[in-house]
């Protein structure tokens, strides 16, 4: 059993008085452990396709099973669960609450989810030390660097232990260097097990994905698992 | 998510935009203060004067001569000549009924005390022994009118304690001779301060026996009668049976005035306690706008915050969770409003009082109660919608917004 099937998909936008067909006719298998690179121009679809795996966003058409269940017809809150104890997300830019320490953004799922503070306090401390933010514990996101923002919203995403990390564009907002060190962290996750989908205009970070994707006006152009993608670059456009 | 850490979440939140959350506190507890205020001065009045009308005694009936046409208080009666004398006698028949525990004839005039040379005008309220107890008078030196035939009085008096300050200073007066008018009354007793009241200021009274008095202004008439009732539910009776003693005495006419403080204090009872009511309402509009400004404040907030609406959409919170922290956030600032508003208010009828000691302006607990539990239900009440728009918001389009 795959761990993502979609089929059929379709995701419209309505702009005006024309429709824009974000994802049209998506039919794609994941299974779990996978670490995917999502690519192609920018409108293509690949942040609909994110929001849609993360049960944020619903298609218009066809059929999306998680663990071979069916969550397009899951109530709000039914999805809400399934974020909460599947799904961990990272953003491009961060998305980490200003007012909060990074101890307490990093326990924000848990604080949600009602865990009790003795746990969360174990579990962010953790996390804190794997992630290298020991010392950081209490500073606000105002008072860190990019990378240790994203480390931080990363740590996030894992706290809960999914089984799907979702980055859109993770290293979009950090230099090179600092990048490379945020999709070191992201591999050794799903070197653990944990299905990665990661959405990259990176051609390099692309090409260390096991598996690339590649859209085009809401369709897949290519997949690397049904046909070699010998040159990404020129594909990914 | 826990209580806790819903409130812990509401709290950090609203700290975090201090601007806002002051504004609102503000206006919350303005309106509670002036709700605490208003009906602080409203139920002082209130008191102040059901105060002084209790001072006058307990379970009071009194007879005043004259009629009355209207059969309610009139102060005009006080003044009205009288068509027959209300006597010693007629005060002295209205001991022997059931409901009746003490009867006091009164009888008033103005005359002269002299003693060692120093000379002064004073009041002379001519009495019995049952007077003093029955206006909650009290003896601070000696004892109160000796109990007598009230047709013969025995030459004593009682002095207030601003007359004895001013006659004897420091010397002891109890047992002295003093000249009142044209006779030689010894002092028997010496009442305590009470201040200037709504009745009589007894501070500057001379009380004496009813026949010396009546002898002393020569006239057989009484100012009022006095009567103690056996209890509250005894007054309603009582005051038919004295109308019905009195009339019969008087061969078949009314022609006396029966009140009882009952009834006038329950007028201004009701009176000033609707005042304060009227007052409360016009503050608890205040209380309504602070509501609707708790309302912007939280619609801003939601505003503003929608980006981080989004990620607690992503993080897995529910919209109940999301409601509920947006609710609490918008209690915690009606209810950080109320309780500061509240504070205020107490400061504020506490300056009130002590500007004017004399006026009890004590907010009344039904007041403080609908003002804190008003405060609390609108900023509640308001906040529904905001939170309400803020669990509702399209994750993805919340997220953009950031
Ligand atoms: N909420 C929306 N309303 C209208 N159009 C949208 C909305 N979200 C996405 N689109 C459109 O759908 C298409 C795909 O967008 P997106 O998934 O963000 O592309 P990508 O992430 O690949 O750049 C674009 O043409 C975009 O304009
Ligand atoms: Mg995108």
């Amino acid at each position: 059993m795959p761990l993502i099937e979609l089929s059929g998909i379709q995701r419209r936008f309505l702009l005006g008085d024309t429709t824009v067909n974000a994802l049209a006719g998506l039919n794609l298998q994941i299974e779990a452990g996978e670490y995917v690179a999502v690519m192609g121009p920018s409108g293509s679809g690949k942040s609909t396709l994110l929001n849609l795996l993360g049960l944020l966003d619903r298609p218009n058409e066809g059929t999306y099973k998680l663990e071979g269940r069916d969550v397009t017809t899951l109530s709000p809150d039914e999805q809400a669960t399934v974020r909460s104890t599947r799904i961990g997300f990272v953003f491009q830019s961060f998305h980490l609450v200003p007012r909060l320490t990074a101890a307490e953004n990093i326990a924000l799922p848990m604080t949600l989810a009602g865990i009790p503070a003795a746990e969360r306090n174990k579990r962010v401390a953790q996390a804190l030390k794997d992630f290298g933010l020991e010392n950081r514990a209490d500073h606000k996101p105002d008072q860190l660097s990019g990378g240790q923002r994203q480390r931080v919203a990363i740590a996030r995403a894992t706290i809960m232990q999914p089984a799907l990390i979702l980055a859109d564009e993770p290293t979009g907002n950090l230099d090179r260097h600092t990048g490379e060190e945020v999709v070191n962290l992201l591999e050794a996750l799903n070197a653990k097990g944990v299905t990665l989908i990661v959405v990259t205009h990176d051609q390099g970070m692309g090409a260390r994905a096991r598996r690339q994707l590649v859209m085009e006006d809401g369709r897949l152009k290519a997949d690397s698992r049904t046909a070699n993608i010998s040159n990404l670059a020129e594909i990914s456009g | 998510m826990r209580l806790a850490d819903t409130l812990r979440f509401a709290r950090d939140a609203a700290t975090g935009y201090p601007m806002r959350t002051t504004l609102s506190v503000l206006a919350m507890s303005i309106g509670v203060a002036a709700v605490v205020i208003l009906t602080a001065l409203g139920d002082g009045a209130r008191r102040y004067v059901v105060g002084q009308f209790s001072s006058l005694g307990t379970n009071l009936i009194i007879v005043l001569p004259g009629r009355s046409g209207t059969g309610g208080f009139n102060p005009a009666n006080a003044i009205t000549s009288t068509p027959r004398d209300l006597t010693i006698d007629d005060a002295g028949s209205l001991r022997r009924l059931p409901g009746v525990r003490r009867v006091a004839p009164l009888a008033v005039g103005t005359s002269e005390i002299n003693y060692g040379g120093k000379l002064r005008e004073v009041m002379v309220a001519g009495s019995t022994a049952e007077f003093i107890p029955i206006r909650n008078f009290e003896i601070a030196q000696g004892q109160g009118l000796p109990e007598e035939d009230w047709n013969r009085g025995s030459s004593v008096a009682v002095i207030g304690a601003k007359i004895r300050e001013e006659m004897f200073g420091n010397t002891p007066a109890i047992g002295q001779l003093v000249r009142v008018g044209d006779r030689r009354l010894r002092i028997v007793g010496v009442l305590k301060s009470t201040g200037q009241g709504l009745g009589l200021n007894t501070d500057e009274l001379v009380i004496v026996p009813v026949s010396l008095a009546q002898a002393m202004f020569n006239s057989n008439t009484l100012f009022r009668i006095m009567i103690e009732a056996n209890s509250r539910d005894a007054i309603p009776g009582t005051k038919d049976q004295v109308m019905e003693t009195l009339k019969q005495r008087h061969r078949g006419e009314e022609d006396v005035t029966v009140i009882t403080q009952d009834a006038v204090l329950a007028t201004f009872d009701k009176l000033l306690g609707a005042l304060t009511l009227a007052v409360a309402g016009i503050a608890a509009i205040s209380l309504a706008v602070a509501g609707i400004l708790v309302m912007n404040v939280m619609l801003v907030a939601v505003t503003q915050r929608t980006g981080e609406i989004g990620l607690l959409k992503a993080l897995g919170a529910t919209s109940r969770t999301i409601r509920l922290a947006f609710l609490a956030e918008a209690a915690m600032l009606s209810a950080v409003g109320a309780l500061v508003g509240y504070l205020l208010g107490q400061l504020g009828a506490f300056a009130l009082r002590q500007f004017f000691p004399v006026f009890p302006a004590y907010p009344p607990d039904w007041a403080v109660i609908a003002g804190l539990s008003t405060a609390l239900a609108t900023g509640l009440i308001f906040g529904v919608m905001p939170a309400r728009r803020a669990a509702r918001l399209d994750p993805v389009q919340a997220l953009m917004k950031h």
